[in-house]
């Protein structure tokens, strides 16, 4: 199909209706609400299901009975009202269903404000609900990668019945791009064989994330387990530039990762010797792949992490980095997204940081530089 | 709270087909053959049976959906031969629209306590009633948190002396008791709301009428259903079986009477 220009909000939307999204349950709130009203449109112009919940809480619980019933769901959020959605991502996950969620980010914490951050990273990685599991988290740079990351969210939702986020920050959800959407795809004709369709002809399904049973929870929770690890095996995304002889690799994801690219380009015109490592699955993180950067590639000298909060990837790449290699935070917080300016400043104070030694000492004593 | 697995028998009846006996009473094919973890004199084990046999007598049991809530029932999934699910404290209306709405063919119904609907979950009761989703809600009102162990209930009657109130319900503390089925009558989306009581058989074979009712409800596409049934909690009351049944005819009936509270008219002949 021709490109069109498109915000991402709306991409959002009309990708998940092309990937065969039955089901849509959400609750306005900005700055996601363009996906919600696409939705509330497409959704019965096409004979699918739209409704505006009445709350975040009931939307999830919607989406979680929807799942059940083997429909293909999503529903989308942003900030505070994917905090709101934590009990029922919790429930989904001790029971095994897929579903979509987009979660377009705002600035925390509290009901901070409307405009673009990434905030909510540790919240979707990490702790996206009481219990030992996490959502595969993919993070969209550009619309185009919007459309595309939501069609793939839906497939990989199928693939191991499991929660798929989409993750990306206001600007990503307000801004408008030329971009492709797919074909639409055919509605599967029936429903998974585990989904609760009435027991016509067959033994009862039952969905529940309760085992009273302590040894029962736990074989619950090691297959769990097993299905993250399988996951985690399988599902690595991520995107490289200019890595080639670089001493200062930029890592980023998201709204974040596009404008360090752009400084990164223009370092690179200079001849400074600058890469860039773009996470697109926040979880699975790209672990080994950064850390087989950091080990395998003697010229990197140091990392940058930049994002749109106080640092909360930067853990993960810390963790993957080691201290061997000094990594340097470049972040800004309330809703503001740091000018490409701001994080070439940053990589040349790293660059003066290193010639005078200065960081590789900090990170041979175990700290690093902020 | 004992669990007993779904396939532990009680008693194994010898079916001897030779003596050509004729059937009069027996296990509705929608009941699991299983015991159940209720204690003595509390009639969810009634309330299951009533609405498995309506489930039989409509023909439904192959259609049906079961939501299964967070209280004393949370195990109801184990006790019905349906397809079932179990809910967030709450949030089973959410759920059950969800499924509803997913599969408008499938019969829908959510089996809640008071704490859990009266409480937690009357957002999610409100506005699935308010938008006139086609499931069915059987709401047990046992005056307490019987799971937890007898704390205070929204249900819970005025003096009412629980594990969380000791020295009795104080009103200008707690507010008064919740009347769930005078409140739900008032929203347009329902289409039946009655309340009934299961303390004796009278009241029992009147509680599966209503029950039959509400479900034939959905089957029509009128509306909302739900059906309120006043049911004892011996253990959490400090009560014989007997005496709770007395106390519900004595002291709750007067807090929540009996009666219908929105019928819509295509229901009105069964009344």
């Amino acid at each position: 199909m021709a490109k069109e220009l498109l915000k991402g909000n709306i991409a959002f939307a009309e990708a998940a209706i092309r990937a065969g999204c039955e089901t849509y349950f959400g609750y306005p709130i900005t700055p996601q609400t363009e996906l919600l009203e696409h939705m509330s449109k497409r959704m019965l112009e096409l004979g699918r299901v739209f409704l505006q919940a009445e709350s975040e809480v009931a939307a999830v619980n919607m989406v979680y009975g929807a799942a059940c019933a083997g429909a293909k769901v999503m529903t989308s959020s942003s900030s505070p009202g994917i905090s709101l959605m934590q009990e029922g991502f919790s429930y989904m996950a001790g029971s095994n269903v897929p579903a979509v969620v987009i979660d377009v980010m705002r600035g925390g914490p509290g009901l901070g404000n409307i405009q673009p951050s990434q905030g909510d990273y540790n919240q979707v990685t990490k702790s996206a609900g009481h219990g030992d599991f996490h959502p595969i988290v993919l993070a969209p740079s550009t619309v185009q990668e919007a459309i595309d990351l939501t069609t793939l969210a839906f497939d990989l939702a199928d693939k191991y019945r499991t929660l798929v986020f989409v993750v990306a920050d206001g600007a990503i959800g307000q801004m408008m791009e030329p971009a492709e959407l797919p074909e639409m795809r055919p509605l599967p004709e029936k429903r998974p064989p585990w989904a609760l369709t009435g027991a016509k002809g067959r033994k009862h399904n039952t969905i529940s994330s309760l085992y009273l049973n302590a040894d029962a929870l736990e074989k619950f929770n090691l297959d769990l387990q097993a299905k993250l690890a399988l996951i985690k095996n399988s599902e690595v995304r991520y995107e490289t530039a200019y890595l080639d002889d670089a001493e200062i690799v930029v890592v980023g994801f998201g709204t974040a990762a596009r404008v360090a690219q752009t400084a990164v380009k223009r370092l690179r015109d200079e001849g400074l010797p600058v890469g860039l490592f773009r996470p697109i699955s926040l979880w699975p993180f790209p672990e080994k792949q950064l850390a087989a950067l950091a080990k395998r590639t003697p010229a990197i000298r140091a990392f940058l992490v930049v994002e749109m909060n106080a640092g909360q990837m930067l853990h993960d790449v810390r963790e993957v980095v080691g201290t061997q290699i000094p990594v340097r935070f470049k972040g800004r917080m309330g809703g503001i997204v740091p000018l490409p300016e701001e994080v070439e400043e940053e990589i040349r104070l790293t660059f003066e940081a290193l010639d005078s030694s200065s960081l590789h000492k900090e990170a041979s004593n175990g700290r690093v530089a902020r | 709270m004992a669990v007993l697995p779904a396939d532990e028998r009680i008693i194994d009846l010898v079916a001897d087909e030779s003596r050509n006996e004729k059937v009069v009473y027996q296990r509705p094919a929608a009941l699991s053959d299983t015991y159940t973890h209720y204690c003595p004199g509390c009639t969810h084990g009634i309330a299951h049976r009533l609405v498995a046999e309506v489930i039989d007598e409509m023909g439904l049991r192959e259609d049906t959906i079961l939501v299964a809530s967070v209280g004393c029932s949370v195990f109801a999934y184990n006790y019905f031969e349906l397809d079932a699910c179990e809910a967030a404290h709450g949030r089973a209306p959410a759920m059950a629209t969800g499924i509803k709405r997913s599969n408008p063919n499938n019969i829908v119904f959510t089996y809640q306590g008071d704490g859990d609907m009266a409480s937690i979950g009357m957002g999610e009761i409100i506005h699935a009633a308010a938008r006139g989703e086609h499931f069915t809600t059987i709401f047990i009102n046992n005056a307490v948190y019987g799971m937890t162990g007898g704390q205070m209930a929204p249900t819970s009657l005025p003096g009412q002396v629980t594990t969380s109130s000791p020295f009795g319900r104080d009103l200008a503390l707690c507010g008064a008791p919740i009347k769930m089925a005078e409140l739900l009558a008032n929203l347009d989306g329902t289409a039946y709301s009655v309340r009934r009581s299961l303390h004796d058989a009278r009241h029992i074979i009147q509680a599966k009428k209503a029950i039959r009712t509400a479900f034939e409800a959905q089957v029509q596409g009128l509306g909302f259903s739900i059906v309120e049934l006043l049911s004892t909690c011996p253990t959490n009351w400090g009560m014989t079986a007997s005496e709770s049944m007395e106390w519900v005819k004595n002291s709750m009936i007067p807090v929540y009477p009996l009666g219908d509270y929105k019928v819509a008219p295509e229901l009105a002949t069964r009344r």
